[in-house]
């Protein structure tokens, strides 16, 4: 019933057949392109609507800031009067089992509007409640003001209140938000 | 130098491919009856892996990325795969048959070992840190470091595992555990030792 | 067969995880919870049915000797096409599944069918033959799924039925071979007759 293996046949089929593949796969990308583009842009959008006041014009080009040698992704973010703004800064730290990136919103006056994490391969159930927005541990840092409190956990004399367990993935994520604070502190002397 | 250091126990020990990562199970429960299979299935694997991930990034680094091709990585890495699979096998038959014996069966199994294009895809999209500072992709040298770690992690376990087997098969288990049940459950408890590296590389 | 039994066989008789044994990583990895075992249950089926329907079409045509490749690249290119709708539509999904998707082209189950059923059957029966297995591959991991949550994170489907945790490990790396082993158990036991 099949063709014969000569090498006719089988070099035709084959170019055949991945001429066919690559001609779907190519109408495919270019019809996905345009969705993809916009569902990432939406995501980023709604990650950043968390990070920074609501009503904030947010920039969603990047602009970067270098510090330490480290160049951090920044995202402004602008309120209605021209003195209130705010900078969502995307800081990477290593946690317990990875990379850990948070994204922090730091408004104008330095404080900390609010923080969200936006990938970690911490340990399930343990380190990885960092990303649950609703858990305590997550909303002591909205609002948080790093000149009345220190960005430390408990455990190393500072005021943050540690996941229970989970004492590096705490203090990795609050290395990060500390990271962000003192970049935007040093880019307001710019 | 410590950067290579800590990529390769984090890639044997923390992240082993098999206990933590489950890559290449198939192939790990199938071939893992007798020590000397394991063996020579780890050895085959060791290699290809390695190889099949250098030809790999290669293959995305000079030429799917810079033609904007990247969503053809899943189709272009599994071609060269098999094709880097068929030429070691022939290679191998002319070169030293003595290899070819001692790993030639397995060679046609592992196009289809997920571990394999698993490495390949994770080198070219998953960005590392090991020394703290920024992120970054492997550069050549560190995703073959990567590779043939990862892949004596494989060969780590399926020699382990091998080994408990064979005592395994001896034993009397109950009807319904035998076989595979058991040999699961005995690979928890392997997983289980392995969680005790966790958190050793940061 | 009946048109019926193609697709119930996947169900318990020839149900791909727990009797052919196939198709075992994403069965480890991705059952972590309920939900994301039916997702890749899901996205795999979708790949199954659709690599089935069009070998069964160009498998009388295929030379023999290249049989293998033709079928890798055509299940790939299925692959490739999901990838790039899953990151268009369900971008939360794709990143949840993460490398699983890309390996479907190296789950045993798909080729496999492929060389066992799709390329001597009708279309017809290999799109059903897809359904089935897809049918039987999703339901198993679901219900690993649903165990390990209970287990692990004491919730169905996301809804919290205790408070606090649960035994973590059930979540992570050993909770999967253990829940699988023991499930294989059950199925031997009671199903398997």
């Amino acid at each position: 019933m099949a063709a014969s293996s000569s090498l006719k046949n089988m070099v035709l089929c084959l170019t055949g057949v991945c001429l066919v593949c690559s001609a779907i796969l190519g109408g495919v990308y270019v019809l996905t392109q345009e969705p993809i583009e916009r569902a990432e842009k939406a995501n980023l959008q709604a990650a950043l609507s968390q990070v920074v006041p609501d009503g904030y014009e947010i920039s969603v080009e990047p602009v970067y800031r270098e510090m330490d040698g480290t160049r951090y992704e920044c995202y402004r973010a602008q309120g209605a009067s021209e003195s209130e703004f705010a900078t969502a800064v995307k800081s990477s730290v290593n946690g317990f089992g990875g990379q850990l990136t948070v994204l922090v919103g730091v408004t104008g006056e330095g404080k900390v509007y609010a923080a969200k994490v936006l990938s970690h391969s911490e340990t399930p159930g343990l380190g990885a409640k960092c990303s649950d927005a609703a858990s305590h541990f997550v909303q002591q840092f909205c609002g948080f003001d790093p000149a009345q409190k220190s960005l430390k956990v408990t455990k190393d004399g500072g005021d943050i209140d540690a996941i229970t367990a989970s004492t590096i993935t705490s203090r990795a994520y609050a290395l990060a938000v500390e990271n962000a604070v003192k970049l935007m502190k040093e880019d307001s002397y710019e | 130098m410590s950067e290579f250091f800590l990529i390769i126990i984090s890639a044997i020990f923390v992240n082993n491919i098999v206990l933590a990562q489950f890559l290449g199970i198939c192939p790990f429960l199938g071939v893992s009856n007798k020590l000397s299979t394991a063996t020579g299935m780890s050895g085959a694997v060791c290699f290809v892996i390695t190889l099949a991930t250098v030809v790999t990034y290669l293959v995305n680094r000079y030429l799917l990325v810079p033609f904007n091709l990247e969503f053809l990585q899943t189709i272009a890495f599994i071609l060269v795969i098999a094709a880097l699979v068929q030429l070691v096998e022939i290679v191998l038959k002319k070169i030293s048959p003595s290899l070819y014996q001692a790993l030639g069966i397995f060679l046609p199994l592992i196009t289809t070992n997920c571990a394999v294009l698993g490495v390949a895809i994770t080198v070219v999209t998953k960005q590392f840190t090991f020394s703290g500072g920024e992120p970054h992709f492997f550069n050549l040298g560190e995703a073959t470091v990567y590779a043939f770690a990862t892949s004596l992690g494989y060969a780590l376990a399926m020699i382990l595992f091998s080994g408990i087997r064979e005592h395994l098969a001896q034993s009397n288990v109950p009807k319904s555990f035998k076989g595979l049940p058991i040999a699961l459950i005995t690979v928890s408890i392997m997983a289980m030792a392995f969680l005790g590296f966790s958190g050793m590389v940061k | 067969m009946s048109k019926l039994g193609l697709i119930t066989k996947g169900f318990i008789k020839e149900n791909p995880t727990f009797v052919l044994v196939l198709g075992m990583c994403p069965t480890l990895a991705t059952t972590t919870s309920a939900v994301n075992g039916l997702e890749m249950g899901l996205a795999t089926m979708f790949v199954l049915i659709l690599s089935n329907i069009v070998i069964s079409l160009v498998a009388p045509v295929v030379p023999d000797k290249v049989h293998i490749p033709v079928y890798i690249v055509i299940i790939a290119t299925f692959v490739t096409v999901l990838q790039l709708l899953m990151q268009a539509f369900v971008p939360d999904v794709y990143k949840t599944l993460g490398l699983f998707i890309p390996l479907i082209v190296v789950n045993c189950i798909v080729l496999g069918r492929a060389e066992a059923f799709a390329n001597k059957n009708t279309v017809l029966d290999s799109a059903l033959d897809g359904i089935g297995i897809g049918i039987g591959f999703t339901l198993s991991l679901t219900v690993i799924g649903i165990v390990r949550e209970i287990l692990g994170s004491g919730s169905v489907f996301g809804a919290k039925f205790i408070a606090g945790d649960g035994i973590l490990a059930f979540v992570m790396a050993p909770g999967a071979f253990l829940v699988l082993g023991y499930l294989m158990v059950l199925f031997n036991k009671f199903a398997k007759k």
